[in-house]
């Protein structure tokens, strides 16, 4: 019988699948590469061929342009592709659209690969699926027992109360330009807000993709457009850079608000000199990482990006097996963070 | 509780002052009593409850929680009552959230046994803001950016009433404050002082301008050093003694030493200072003594306190505050006279004819705990606030010294777009030393300004922090203005500035011509 790490091992590039000769979500160019989802740490440019959903292949030709491979292939969730000697096929991760856990079968052994998941519902993509399987590798980013996400529907509710406290000001909410933006836009719908959302241009594309591949996030306006009349009593969906920035400077006394699962940490969002903290992640919570483990409950368990000790240090407790990975090159979310100061995304103007 | 739990929460990210102010009234109008009461208690710092301590709150979470996924996460929030505020395992089963006004009570009323028990019903009851505010309110330690002042000033702005009046009643009554809500609601008379030793607001001065002394008469005005010390309302009436900062805040526990030399029935106004054998010691010292609950033998043996007294308020029984100063003067020297006690001196009258005779004295004022000079005019009553015309404050010059922009960092709230915090150094050995850090002194412009070099000339950037080019011929010199200098080993250049702001941007000088850590070093002496 083979090991598992004769099937999908850890290497500096990335998780490597040798029956395949394949990388899942690889930090550098390589010739083959399984993408679980588009975010740009998980989704490089310049490799040989990719497979990947539609959807996700469609946002990396947004961020690379069209030729961003010479070998672009399109699965579906379920179906499966022969690699090498193995299979290979994606299931959703309720992540972002278009992501995808990539389940890896060779040797008559079934390894998932989760990329980032959620367990809640998200309006912009599908749920996540489980699989049952010998090995799941899952992420830990919020892999402590402090981060336990609340309804998101009541942290956009928040956000829309201060529309109603301060009529003269707008609320300015920093988020991820791919997946928490569109989130939000489709949440502040679900809440009954239905005016005009404002945008900054660095999401102009994105938000159009999401619209072209089926997600109707409502009326969109560019904020660079809007006087500052216009602005007040509205919201505005930035990334996480431009809410500290000379961007910001025309709005009408903007509400710093910041969407992200580390709003949970009160220091975190001081430092940020964030005012309405929103407690939402596209990452799945404490209480959905050791739910995920216990229902699909693998032989093994392999922890990797976030807090590894921890998660691991729980699995133990629980009667799991499990190990930490120490995988590098992979971002936590939203490491471009208001005080990230990141020049490109808040002078490109918008 | 929740109420309550929600204004800490949004005081806690609200960074302007107003916006805090408004959040506060806004509370105080939909809170009944006695919950509302309560919650100024808790913000005032009123509050103490002896069987409820941080330990056992501790030894609570590591019976519910796995030690090691709680050291974990104390480590990742960095604040162990947001930790277990987060992380609580809730056993569920309560249905009632409890009022803020049942919490203050029974944390008062419970046994040392029963306490644990009590407080993990309630953290089983609350969400995690909740129980995040309850764990801030047994431990004393808020952190929402509200001082007592500021928690009485919302109280005034709701009643419509002055803040004087407010802190001039405040130490006589307890929590939950109902006669005083009454008050503010216009339903009942303004509390009469139950409890003795109470604090009268202070009387405040204008910094006095050049222009203003054409309208001045000398002689109608007398002369006292403005001391660098703490101005202190000393109060000792049937035995209670009371050491009052300027805003009405009950500091006698940091001073028993002065508080024992209170051997009066009296109300004075004077400076507190550490004087070692009648001699002023700099404010260095006297910063060894604030910002304490208790004080060790060490600070009471090494930094004696003792005070500068220029103000008698009330002497056995008698309001003097009616009397003119110089009748005041009177009694008050004639009282400094028969007090028997080193610690208590006469803040002595500085003789002049002319201000011009004050100009060469206050420039001359080089010893370190003063700070300039205070004008008082001979007929003025002791009026709580500022009011104009009577009391002036003559400060000396500030020193001034040419230093060389370092690092910028963003600031918060309004500015939070602009880089306007300043870190400056000067030269040593031909290198540059970071001597302070200024946030003010200029104007929006200047701001703007300043902001746009920072922008353009950053070499590095460190999170919020940007250094910025500070090379022989290439950087931004910056007069600084400040008030006098400390040793200090917190700072690799040895001083530490005191009050440094942004005089004047020197656009027109290089860095090489920026000053040298030596003159600093002889300001020191």
């Amino acid at each position: 019988m083979k090991a598992f790490t004769d099937i999908v091992c850890p290497t500096p590039k990335g998780l490597y699948c040798p029956p395949g000769d394949f990388y899942i979500d690889p930090t550098r160019a390589s010739d083959r590469a399984v993408v679980t989802h588009g975010h740009s740490d998980h989704a490089r440019a310049g490799h040989g061929s990719v497979l990947a959903t539609k959807e996700t292949l469609a946002i990396m030709g947004a961020r690379y342009g069209e030729n961003f491979t010479p070998s672009a292939q399109a699965a579906r969730y379920g179906e499966r592709h022969r690699i090498g000697d193995a299979t290979v096929w994606l299931s959703p991760a309720g992540h972002v659209l278009g992501s995808a856990q990539a389940v890896i079968e060779a040797h008559g052994r079934r390894i998932v690969v989760s990329g980032d998941y959620k367990r809640r519902p998200d309006p912009t993509c599908a749920p996540f699926e489980p699989v049952p399987c010998d090995v799941f590798i899952t992420e830990a980013t919020f892999g402590l027992p402090v981060f336990r996400h609340p309804d998101d529907g009541k942290e956009v509710a928040k956000a829309l109360h201060m529309l109603d406290v301060f009529p003269e000001r707008c609320v300015l909410i920093g988020a991820y330009a791919l997946g928490k933006a569109q989130r939000i836009i489709a949440l502040l719908r679900q809440g009954g807000y239905d005016a005009p959302v404002y945008i900054h241009g660095a999401m102009e594309k994105l938000c159009a993709l999401y619209e072209s591949l089926g997600v109707d996030l409502g009326e969109l306006r560019l904020a660079k457009d809007a006087g500052r009349d216009e602005l007040m009593g509205k919201v505005i969906v930035a990334p996480p850079s431009a809410l500290g920035d000379r961007w910001s400077r025309r709005l009408p006394e903007p509400v710093n608000a910041f969407a992200s699962g580390w709003m949970r940490v009160r220091a975190r969002a001081r430092q940020g000199g964030i005012e309405l903290p929103l407690v939402i992640s596209d990452h799945a919570d404490w209480d959905e990482l050791t739910g995920t483990l216990l229902e699909l409950s693998p032989q093994e368990v392999w922890v990797t990006h976030g807090r590894e000790e921890p998660l691991v240090h729980w699995a133990g407790l629980n009667g799991l097996k499990a190990r930490p990975l120490h995988l590098a090159g992979y971002d936590e979310e939203d490491g471009d963070g208001p005080q990230g100061d990141n020049p490109k995304a808040g002078e490109a103007g918008g | 509780m929740n109420r309550f739990a929600e204004l800490l929460d949004r005081l806690s990210y609200t960074p302007g002052r107003n916006d805090k102010l408004a959040l506060i009234v806004d509370y105080f109008r939909h809170v009944p009593d006695p919950d509302r009461g309560y919650a100024l208690a808790a913000m005032t710092g009123t509050l103490d409850f002896k069987h409820a301590k941080p330990a056992m709150i501790r030894g609570l979470i590591e019976e519910r929680t796995d030690p090691a996924l709680f050291r974990w996460s104390r480590d990742y929030v960095g604040d162990t009552a947001e930790t277990i505020a987060l992380m609580w395992p809730v056993r569920h089963g309560v249905n009632r959230v409890p009022d803020l006004s049942e919490i203050v009570e029974e944390l008062d009323r419970t046994s040392k046994l029963d306490m644990p028990g009590r407080i993990a019903g309630w953290l089983d009851a609350l969400d995690e803001t909740g129980r995040w505010a309850l764990l801030k309110l047994i431990t004393g330690a808020m952190r929402i950016g509200v001082s007592a002042r500021l928690a009485k000033q919302a109280l005034a702005q709701y009643g419509d009433l002055d803040i004087a009046d407010v802190e001039e009643v405040w130490h006589g009554l307890q929590p939950p404050y109902l006669d005083l809500f009454a008050w503010a609601d216009g339903v009942a008379q303004r509390p009469e002082h139950g409890a003795l030793a109470p604090f009268r607001p202070v009387m405040l001065s204008h910094p006095v301008e050049e222009a203003d002394f054409a309208k001045m008469n000398p002689a109608d005005y007398r002369a006292e050093w403005k001391w660098d010390g703490i101005r202190v309302q000393a109060v000792s009436d049937g035995g209670v003694k009371r050491l009052y900062s300027r805003t009405g805040e009950d500091i006698s526990g940091a001073f028993p030493d002065l508080i024992e030399a209170m051997r009066f029935e009296a109300a004075i106004d004077g400076e507190l200072l550490v004087i070692r054998d009648g001699v002023v010691a700099p404010f260095s010292d006297l910063q060894q003594r604030l910002n304490r609950k208790t004080v060790g033998r060490k600070q009471l043996s090494g930094f004696p306190a003792g005070l500068r007294v220029y103000d008698l308020l009330v002497e056995d029984g008698e309001d003097l505050r009616p009397l003119p100063f110089d009748a005041r003067r009177e009694r008050l020297e004639a009282w400094v006279a028969r007090q028997d006690e080193p610690r208590i001196g006469l803040s002595p009258l500085i003789p002049f004819e002319r201000f011009e005779d004050l100009t060469e004295l206050r420039g001359h004022a080089e010893a370190e705990s003063i700070e300039g000079v205070m004008l008082k005019r001979g007929d003025s009553p002791y009026l709580a606030g500022r009011p104009k015309g009577y009391w002036w404050k003559w400060k000396r010059d500030p020193f001034l010294v040419d230093a060389v922009l370092l690092y910028a960092q963003r600031g918060s709230g309004r500015r939070s777009s602009f880089y306007s915090d300043y870190t400056f150094g000067v030269w040593n050995d031909g290198a540059l030393v970071p001597v302070g850090k200024a946030y003010f002194g200029f104007t929006d412009d200047e701001l703007k300004q300043l902001d746009k070099f920072v922008r353009d000339n950053t070499v590095n950037t460190f999170g919020p922090v940007r250094e910025v080019t500070h090379e022989p011929d290439k950087g931004l010199v910056l007069e600084v203005a400040f008030e006098g200098l400390q040793r200090s080993t917190r700072h690799k250049s040895g001083v530490a500035m005191r009050f440094p702001r942004i005089n004047r941007i020197r656009w027109d000088k290089p860095p090489r011509e920026a000053d040298e850590l030596a003159l600093l070093e002889k300001m020191l002496g």
